[in-house]
């Protein structure tokens, strides 16, 4: 019971990793708090299952296009609504929850509700870790967001694009002086988020259905995650959902499933109590800001 | 020697990251003082005073003013103590008028406890020590947004909100930059007359030659160090501030 | 030939409000209309409408004392994306009290709304050492993670909620206290901010270390707003328990933190004006789409986009500045 314990509780942090990278790294290196996450996590994975059910094209297919769909809509969100209220905190924050909000409104007026949305598994096989079974969809989980974070570093460290996103996360500023172009770095950084939210949908979703309030709960997750973790540290993000994974798990195997949610609200809180800018927040509180 | 001194900073140090901002700087300031802290850019001038003022967390090293230990302690509660101090960079709030900027500083606990319990009229008070440093009150420029105000009204109004707080040691950081030559011209009269009232002063100075007139003593900063300390004439001579100044010689 | 826009104020504008030398009936009415109209509207109102509008009244008046609590800590730099967390505490701390304790809803009112904002308070108190996004983020959060707490451990009434609630005894009591309540908030509230203590409210905003180097404690004054705030949103909440004599997970719904942001975002931030004025165009609006259903939540949506991106003022100062400017079309010299 302990070894299965803990391997899902280390499925469950892998999830939670998956749901809150894109949300962070958007953060991190443009310091948009993109609010639509949650909605653009489920409109790929309903626009994956249109592509599949409606239209026939082949599932892998049909993922990869909802990936660049997702990442173009991030973009344009960009380039035709935050662009013009950049660095205007207040109006960032209600901009990108409006377009979630409407979003996700309108798949639940459109009528996808219900057990029929759901997206296929990608191999329908299960194994035996120890005397624990799991599912091939898990493993595959567990494969793809360490292969995501490996590209996210290589890319980050080594790529001329990784770079300037980290110049730009580091001092805007400075960045704009050496011809980095502000508004084309932070246009991608939102694209690149709303990426990794698809591709977050694409392996995540076929453990379950497709509902339009999983929405809202990526986005809890993320937030959850991104405020113990602290915002923009992508370090932060892997300590706090494994933090929360296994508080979750452990909760859930030993005290009750409806523990759950308490435990993440007490450890979101208990974490502001003691250190407010998250475990590894790059925010500090107010000095070194002057 | 006898007289304790108001200010004293022992060893104060602060990294950033790896980086030695202020590396140990000690000095003592006396009542009645004008401290210059010169030195070239970069050279931890104002992270020094942060320090004392409490909007960075040293690394280590003491401040202590009047006998007790304020390393460390809030900005506001310096404040209260008696030390107020400026900004750079003036950020005013730009649509109000100038004296309804005051107001902020004027609403102080400080204020307050050294009215005897009461504020008073505070725009009233505003209005009058607008005028002191130099808002002329015939022309009504106090009444203007501050968004209007000329770069050397914006540094008065910064000067003012300092004054309205009644310190014991007030510390002007880079006072005359961006100024011009006129207009440093006409606030020196007010610091020498802030002196004159037996304020204690330190001023983080670029504008050697005005600083030189009102200063009693200057230090010298350079990489976080302190390279001299000492009255004006005699500190420039020193070959380490030449060095600092000129750059190295190698 | 180029050519702006050059706006002027009002002569009247200017005698009556800065130098009240108010010296005829025209320059005198200039200056109340603006404030009697809307209150003798808001209080005849009751009194021309049917039973069915009533009730969509008081709803108007709630979602207005929420969005007036939403823009009090807006204007002091907190962008709260949980206005349901203080509906719901206070709706809750009412429920309880009456529920458990059977006491009366006179009683419960208040102390909900003292109670429920300490609560608030408490919860929210971590955040406020933080700048930026975290207090959007923490306020987003917990009462959606309250919700399901409350299914989860079916705590008060769990999934049920409780019902069975008195009721103030008589629905003009109910109508006048909460009309009452928006006119005081709305004109109490924009006095406030205009004193030197709302001036420092705002000051926290622009430039916190400003008032930090006053020697003002600024978490202090950022406490005392976000009391404020949450209190009035506990009151809101309070006076909604006993009005449908229910209180459940609903209150926590998203509903009540979307709508006052919008009410807000439409009517206009930064003058309480155009939070009631946003709440009276939203909610009638929001009853008059019930056809659409599901819709209407999405309506919300793409408003917040429009008036954020389109028009940040919102109505209220479009309106206000045609009240008391007049503009031409001036030449650009050279």
């Amino acid at each position: 019971m302990l070894l299965g314990t803990i391997v899902y509780a280390i499925i469950n942090s892998v999830i939670l990793i998956m749901m809150s990278i894109g949300f962070n790294l958007t953060f991190g290196i443009s310091g948009i708090s993109n609010f639509a996450y949650g909605a653009l996590y489920i409109f790929s994975a309903f626009s994956t299952y249109m592509l599949l059910q409606m239209v026939g094209l082949p599932y892998p297919v049909a993922a990869l296009v909802s990936i660049v769909l997702t990442a173009a809509i991030g973009a344009l969100m960009y380039r035709f609504i935050l662009m013009r209220v950049r660095g205007q905190v207040l109006s960032e924050v209600i901009a990108t929850f409006g377009i979630g909000l409407a979003i996700l409104e309108f798949f639940r007026y459109l009528g996808f509700v219900g057990v029929e949305y759901a997206l296929p598994v990608f191999i329908d096989d299960s194994f035996m870790i120890g005397e624990v079974y799991v599912d091939a969809q898990r493993l595959i989980i567990v494969a793809s967001s360490v292969v995501l974070v490996g590209l996210l570093w290589l890319f980050v460290h080594y790529t001329s694009v990784g770079l300037a996103f980290r110049g730009i996360a580091q001092d805007e500023r400075t960045a704009l002086t050496f011809g980095m172009d502000s508004d084309w770095i932070a246009t991608l950084s939102v694209s690149l988020g709303a990426a990794l939210a698809a591709i977050a949908a694409t392996v995540i979703i076929p453990l379950g259905t497709i509902s339009v309030s999983q929405g809202y709960d990526v986005l809890i997750n993320a937030l959850a995650v991104s405020i113990i973790g602290g915002l923009g540290s992508t370090g932060g993000v892997i300590v706090a959902s494994l933090v929360v994974g296994f508080a979750q798990r452990f909760t859930d195997t030993y005290i009750g499933s409806h523990w759950t949610m308490i435990v993440s609200l007490a450890a979101i809180l208990l974490v502001l109590v003691i250190k407010p800018s998250g475990l590894y927040g790059k925010q500090k509180e107010l000095e070194e800001r002057i | 020697m006898s007289e304790t001194p108001l200010l004293e900073v022992k060893g104060l140090t602060k990294s950033f990251g790896g980086v030695q901002a202020v590396n140990g700087i000690s000095f003592t300031l006396n009542k009645g003082d004008l401290l210059g802290i010169i030195g070239p850019n970069g050279s931890g001038k104002t992270t020094t005073v942060n320090l004392i003022s409490g909007f960075v967390k040293a690394t280590s090293g003491r401040v202590i003013f009047k006998g007790r230990d304020i390393t460390n302690m809030p900005p506001y509660k310096i404040v209260r103590l008696g030390i107020a101090r400026t900004f750079q960079m003036v950020k005013p709030f730009y649509q109000l008028p100038a004296f309804k900027n005051m107001i902020i500083p004027l609403y102080s606990p400080r204020v307050k406890a050294l009215a005897g319990g009461k504020y008073g009229d505070r725009d009233a008070v505003a209005l009058d020590l607008l005028e002191e440093v130099g808002f002329e009150r015939d022309n009504q420029v106090a009444y203007k947004a501050a968004s209007v105000l000329p770069q050397g009204y914006l540094k008065r109004l910064e000067l003012a909100k300092a004054i309205s707080l009644q310190p014991d040691i007030m510390i002007l950081d880079e006072l005359f930059s961006g100024l011009s030559l006129a207009e440093v011209a006409s606030i020196v009269p007010i610091i020498e007359k802030l002196l004159l009232e037996g304020k204690t002063i330190i001023m983080i100075e670029h504008r050697l030659k005005e600083l030189f007139r009102i200063a009693s003593r200057v230090i010298v900063l350079n990489f976080g160090e302190k390279i001299a300390d000492g009255v004006a004439k005699e500190v420039m001579e020193s070959d380490e501030v030449k060095k600092a100044y000129l750059g190295s010689e190698e | 030939m180029k050519k702006r826009k050059e706006r002027i104020d009002r002569g009247i504008k200017v005698r009556s409000e800065d130098i009240f030398a108010l010296s005829s009936w025209r320059e005198m009415l200039y200056f109340a209309a603006p404030r009697v109209i809307p209150v003798a509207v808001f209080i005849l109102l009751p009194l021309v409408l049917g039973d069915y509008w009533q009730r969509v009244y008081l709803s108007v008046a709630v979602f207005a004392l929420l969005a007036i609590s939403w823009d009090i800590l807006s204007q002091s730099g907190m962008i709260s994306l949980g206005q349901a967390l203080f509906f719901g505490m206070g709706a809750y701390c009412s429920g309880v009290l009456n529920h458990y304790f059977g006491i009366s809803p006179f009683l419960t009112i208040p102390i909900a709304a003292v109670v429920g904002g300490a609560i608030c308070t408490v919860m929210l108190l971590p955040v406020l050492r933080l700048r930026g996004v975290y207090f959007s983020m923490v306020t987003l959060i917990i009462p959606l993670m309250l919700e399901r707490v409350i299914e989860a451990t079916k705590i008060f009434g769990g999934t049920e909620g409780l019902s069975g609630l008195d009721v103030l005894p008589s629905k003009w009591l109910e109508m006048y206290i909460l009309v009452a309540a928006m006119i005081a908030a709305l004109f109490g509230f924009r006095r406030m901010m205009t004193s030197d203590y709302g001036l420092v409210l705002t000051g926290i905003k622009d430039n916190d270390r400003s008032v930090m180097n006053a020697g003002i404690n600024i978490y202090w004054f950022k406490i005392q707003a976000l009391f404020i705030a949450s209190a009035v949103g506990a009151f809101a909440g309070a006076m909604m328990t006993h009005v449908y004599r229910f209180v459940g997970m609903p209150v926590f719904a998203l509903d009540y933190s979307i709508l006052p942001i919008a009410a807000v975002m439409v009517g206009g931030p930064g003058s309480f004006a155009g939070a009631v004025l946003g709440a009276f165009i939203l909610v009638p609006l929001s009853e008059a789409l019930r056809a659409l259903g599901g819709l209407r939540i999405v309506f919300y949506g793409v408003f917040l986009v429009v008036f954020v991106v389109g028009m940040p003022e919102g109505i209220f100062h479009f309106i206000a500045r045609k009240y008391s400017q007049f503009e031409r079309w001036a030449e650009v010299d050279k």
